[in-house]
């Protein structure tokens, strides 16, 4: 029987327009062979957790490097947990201070990749911890 | 009523999206929902959006999105993006320019990436169209990928083709060809604020004076969309389009040509499961057994040949289902 392709999605929530980041990983996710959805920069986190819900992906990436993410990673989990989505994994990169590690993760960010991580650090991350649908 | 198939005729569209990627990744069950999903199935108005990359399809689907939800008609998206043909993987990006919508609970989208299909579509598109159709949308955008000349398999699901056209891509000659200059219900040209535009509608113009009236006696029209970053043209040219599209809706209607194309689509829906019923579980069979590869080998060592290959696989194959 063929195997589920894995989806995920790139998302920028927040003001931050620099997508630089965000679309490397998008490309570097589809050489790995996943399905990437991109939904582009300015999105808000109502727009993200709707949008994965739609698309039916395994996991949204988060990117921001405005320093925003303390409210709006948190936010996304929220949303998708109202939504009964809670199986849709969380992860988020950026400028990212360890100091707000943990509050990312008690609020349910499952893995954070800060400047310095590699592309195949995450792409491993995924393969090993997502398990689709 | 099967809990799937209940939730998606009331619109639940995690259910619906899930079935869709069943669909794609081809698990068994999908084909045994679409059995019993077919029946709520086919009362859509479904348009079909082509044109070369970077045309502008997304960006008119989007503006198509805002005029159907002005008149509150339910609208259903599906936006079909490449898959590498090296790694398997997608970047399905047709959604950023529809993103206003996202929130919007009459608007289901939902990107496909086409696995290897050559018409434009993937092979999940007709019935992730059926998905849609069963949730009660009113309308079914489907949104091929770029193509070129040929990849015409959009007017086998929809009932009204629009063909994106832009400035530049080349000389009266283009016009002339076969293929996807035949296939539009609707033309537009788009970015047509640009050097070009009025050279192409008179070219396109002379073509479909030339041609002989359509089989079904519609003339294309040709509607030139301006520079979507000058919102107020922009909506203008764009709300002319969405007219246009319901005025061949009306006459597809009215002519008895919507049963035509309802019936050409039934066609091709019988041979894609044909296919599936046929094709797929030989080819399965074939791999897991490794059988596939020692055929290869014979032929390659010309210990046989394809044709006689063939015959053979399909005899046991029959012979195999005779037994059942």
């Amino acid at each position: 029987m063929p195997e589920r392709k894995i989806r995920v999605m790139v998302a920028k929530p927040g003001l931050d327009g620099h997508d630089r980041g965000a679309r490397i990983l998008a490309r570097c996710f589809r050489d790995a062979g996943f399905e990437v959805v991109y939904t582009g920069c300015h999105q808000t986190p109502e727009q993200i957790a709707a949008s994965a819900i739609q698309e039916d992906v395994d996991a949204v990436g988060l990117s921001c490097l405005s320093g925003a993410h303390r409210v709006l990673f948190p936010r996304v989990v929220e949303l998708l947990r109202e939504k009964g989505a809670e199986d849709i994994a969380v992860i988020g990169g950026g400028i990212i201070p360890e100091q707000d590690f943990s509050t990312l993760y008690e609020s349910g960010i499952k893995a954070i990749f800060t400047p310095g991580a590699s592309l195949d650090s995450i792409v491993e991350w995924i393969k090993t911890n997502i398990k689709p649908h | 009523m099967d809990t799937t198939i209940k939730k998606i005729c009331a619109g639940d569209i995690r259910t619906a999206s899930r079935l869709i990627r069943d669909i794609e990744d081809k698990l068994p069950d999908a084909k045994a929902k679409i059995k019993k999903l077919y029946a709520h199935t086919g009362k859509s108005f479904i348009i079909g959006i082509t044109g070369a990359p970077g045309a502008g399809k997304s960006t008119l689907t989007d503006a198509l999105i805002s005029e159907f939800r002005k008149l509150n008609k339910t609208v259903g998206v599906l936006a079909v993006d490449p898959t590498s043909p090296f790694t398997g993987g997608a970047i399905l990006g047709d959604r950023i320019r529809m993103q206003r919508h996202a929130e919007d609970a009459g608007v289901f989208v939902r990107s496909l990436a086409t696995r290897g299909a050559l018409g434009g579509l993937s092979q999940a598109a007709g019935n992730s169209i059926h998905v849609m159709e069963a949730m009660g949308k009113d309308i079914i955008i489907v949104e091929t990928v770029g193509i070129g000349q040929q990849e015409i398999d959009i007017i086998n699901h929809a009932h009204t083709v629009l063909v994106v056209l832009v400035p530049g891509m080349g000389d009266e000659i283009q016009t002339m060809k076969a293929g996807l200059m035949e296939i539009a219900d609707v033309f537009v040209i788009n970015k047509a604020d640009r050097a070009g535009a009025r050279q192409l509608q008179t070219e396109l113009s002379s073509m479909l004076n030339l041609s002989p009236k359509t089989a079904d006696g519609w003339k294309p029209p040709i509607v030139m969309v301006g520079n979507a970053f000058d919102p107020a043209t922009f909506d203008e040219n764009t709300a002319e389009l969405a007219k246009k599209i319901e005025e061949h809706h009306l006459y597809l209607q009215q002519s008895g040509m919507l049963t035509e194309r309802m019936h050409r689509k039934a066609m091709t829906e019988i041979k894609d499961a044909l296919s599936a019923c046929l094709m797929e579980p030989v080819m399965h069979s074939l791999v897991t057994d490794g059988d596939l590869e020692k055929i290869a080998e014979k032929i390659r060592n010309r210990k046989s040949d394809p044709y006689t290959a063939a015959e053979e696989i399909t005899e046991k194959f029959f012979r195999k289902q005779a037994g059942k």
